[in-house]
């Protein structure tokens, strides 16, 4: 049996996968990737079930070595830095390391969470239907918590197949959409105004429950206490400091917060990418727009595998190397020799 | 019987629910915007209609004080026809008391298991053994379960005991605390954070994996409490880990 060690890593990583929605009635939250569209593309490149367990690499670096036999990954996510035993690995492709070998990964760029999918799946014992680390409910396998050096990741040996690179959509700095609601009208019109036309910064406390924003004070119209009530992925709460709170997938199923706004399913993952510090906004759409926005992005998920190349394909491979410039790499997408980037 | 008469009140026409856009694939539908008894079995009334009457596309609904949440996949199914759905349900969703389950849960009282005993009995200027036979006299319903697994939040706290919550909250409050909090009582299951009074713990896990059921509570079931020894809980606590409910079903 193969297996991927974890050498090195940083907080904030964990195995994560669609989550486990359907027990929320009982204070039980779906949890699951942060970008669901990157860990579908992390699954794509090595032939997985699109949702299936993956690892979810927060913004530091990391690294895994391969025991017991060759493992094929696939990396998707925040581009990163990324190398095989010195030998150059690409984002939004799959990559075999031999046994012994050790894939390094260096701090991500242009986001916050990577995702390392494994040809095969992860082995674990699914609760709830999902591998997803949850760990104030010890929920999670093969271990309920965040990942450690020393972690085993079992797996059966790398098959034969070519490596593959996935086409994504270009990456884009759009604003967040949002739309109002559940209760927006515990807010005057001209605070709801303040909401969509400032800028926000994510706070560095931020984590995998909520993330804190940083921006003008939103005031409530009749104070800052609801009788509690369900919350969704997306929830963007208001408490008594007037800073908004946007809950993650880890969030609690009922906060006693009014929530101003939801962020729209198919901004979410691009939300959740956001690095503390970097200036965003967002903007309000009409739930018509929202739901069309969500049915496009359901059928741009389920397309991924239509979207594997081969990794010979070089006019293509320019377009990809091309985006990785936009995330401030230096590399030219015409000249081969920078290609080959020094990693830390 | 309060039941009937609870019925005979439920004669006149059901006011229809807000309906609040909760993002792009739920529906917050929202019968009162304060704690109240009678928008809660409504709550739960829709909850039950909905299960027995299911509609494509929803997939998974929340029970809360005040509101269902009603999770759906709008590639199946769009707001404005959910809606419409809904509505038609909450229309004829009355609530009623058949099949209702009762648990009688142990619970020990005040001492290292209920360190705020002592400051509430204070606070209402009586005596920590009134606070808990008052506790205990009280007829409970799990009014919704949320925040973290099995953290089940009760109504039918008698009006003598509503207190303010505390300033402070504390970070870490222990697995099974017993607490009061506002207009409520609560079952909590893990250790975690809180801003309730702390009157004791009990063994009964209401989340417990590996365990058929995992969830031990319902929303919508009633609850009554009785108070136990130190010894009995340690007894307890050894039983409930390995598996055993503690909590006693008396009906049905």
């Amino acid at each position: 049996m193969s297996k991927l060690v974890v050498t090195s890593i940083g907080p904030a990583s964990s195995v994560q996968d669609g989550g486990r929605p359907g027990s929320q009635r009982y204070g039980l939250v779906p949890s699951g990737a942060m970008d669901r569209l990157s860990l579908a593309a992390a699954n794509a490149l090595v032939g997985n079930e699109l949702l299936a367990a993956a690892v979810e690499i927060g913004p530091f670096g990391a690294a895994f070595t391969a025991r017991g036999g060759a493992v094929r990954v696939g990396l998707a996510g925040a581009s990163r830095n990324a190398d095989i035993g010195g030998r150059p690995v690409a984002f939004d492709s799959s990559a075999t390391l031999a046994e012994g070998e050790t894939l390094n990964l260096g701090f991500a760029r242009g986001g916050s969470f990577s995702y390392l999918a494994i040809e095969h799946g992860i082995e674990g014992e699914p609760m709830f239907g999902s591998l997803a680390v949850n760990a104030r409910a010890g929920l999670g396998s093969p271990y309920p918590r965040p990942l450690q050096s020393g972690d085993e990741l079992k797996t059966q040996a790398a098959s034969s197949a070519a490596e593959r690179r996935i086409e994504l959509p270009a990456a884009t700095d759009a604003p967040i959409r949002i739309v109002f609601g559940p209760q927006d009208d515990e807010f005057a019109e001209d605070n709801k105004k303040l909401f969509i036309d400032s800028e926000w910064k994510i706070s560095a406390t931020s984590d995998r429950m909520g993330y804190r924003l940083e921006g003008p004070v939103i005031k409530h119209l009749d104070g800052h206490n609801i009788v509690s009530d369900g919350t969704v992925t997306g929830s963007i709460q208001v408490p008594g400091n007037g800073q908004p709170i946007v809950l993650m997938p880890d969030r609690g199923t009922s906060g006693g917060y009014p929530k101003i706004a939801t962020v729209i399913t198919a901004d979410f993952g691009r939300f959740a990418q956001i690095s503390a510090g970097r200036p965003f906004r967002f903007k309000a759409v009409t739930m018509a727009e929202a739901q069309a926005e969500a049915i496009k992005f359901h059928a741009l998920l389920h397309s991924l595998p239509d979207r594997l190349r081969g990794i010979e394909d070089l006019g293509l491979n320019i377009e990809a190397l091309r985006d990785a410039n936009v995330a401030g790499q230096a590399v030219s997408a015409v000249d081969v020799s920078t290609w080959q980037v020094a990693v830390p | 019987m309060a039941n009937e008469v609870r019925l005979i009140q439920m004669a006149e026409p059901l006011s229809p629910p807000r309906l609040l856009p909760s993002g792009d694939s739920a529906i917050t539908v929202e019968f009162s915007r304060t704690i109240d008894d009678a928008a809660n079995r409504r709550v739960l009334a829709l909850d039950r209609l909905i299960a027995a009457e299911p509609i494509a596309g929803i997939t998974e609904t929340v029970p809360t004080y005040r509101s269902l949440l009603v999770h759906y996949d709008p590639v199946q199914i769009r707001f404005d026809a959910l809606g419409e759905e809904i509505l038609a349900r909450a229309a004829k969703a009355l609530p009623s008391e058949t099949g209702t389950r009762r648990w009688r849960i142990p619970v020990t009282y005040g001492g290292e298991h209920g360190i705020d005993l002592e400051d509430v009995a204070k606070t209402l200027q009586t005596t920590p053994d009134d606070i808990v036979a008052r506790h205990v006299a009280g007829d409970y319903r799990v009014a919704m379960i949320g925040f973290t697994p099995g953290w089940s939040y009760l109504s039918g706290l008698e009006t003598f005991l509503h207190m303010p919550r505390r300033k402070d909250p504390r970070l870490l409050t222990p697995a099974g605390t017993i607490s009061i909090g506002g207009i409520q009582t609560g079952v909590q299951c893990l250790a975690g954070p809180s801003g309730w009074h702390l009157l004791g713990r009990t063994p009964v896990r209401t989340y417990q994996l590996h365990r058929d059921p995992t969830f031990l509570l319902e929303p919508g079931d009633a609850i009554t409490f009785t108070a136990i020894d130190a010894k009995t809980f340690a007894e307890q606590d050894r039983a409930a880990e390995a598996g055993a409910f503690v909590a006693e079903l008396v009906t049905p």
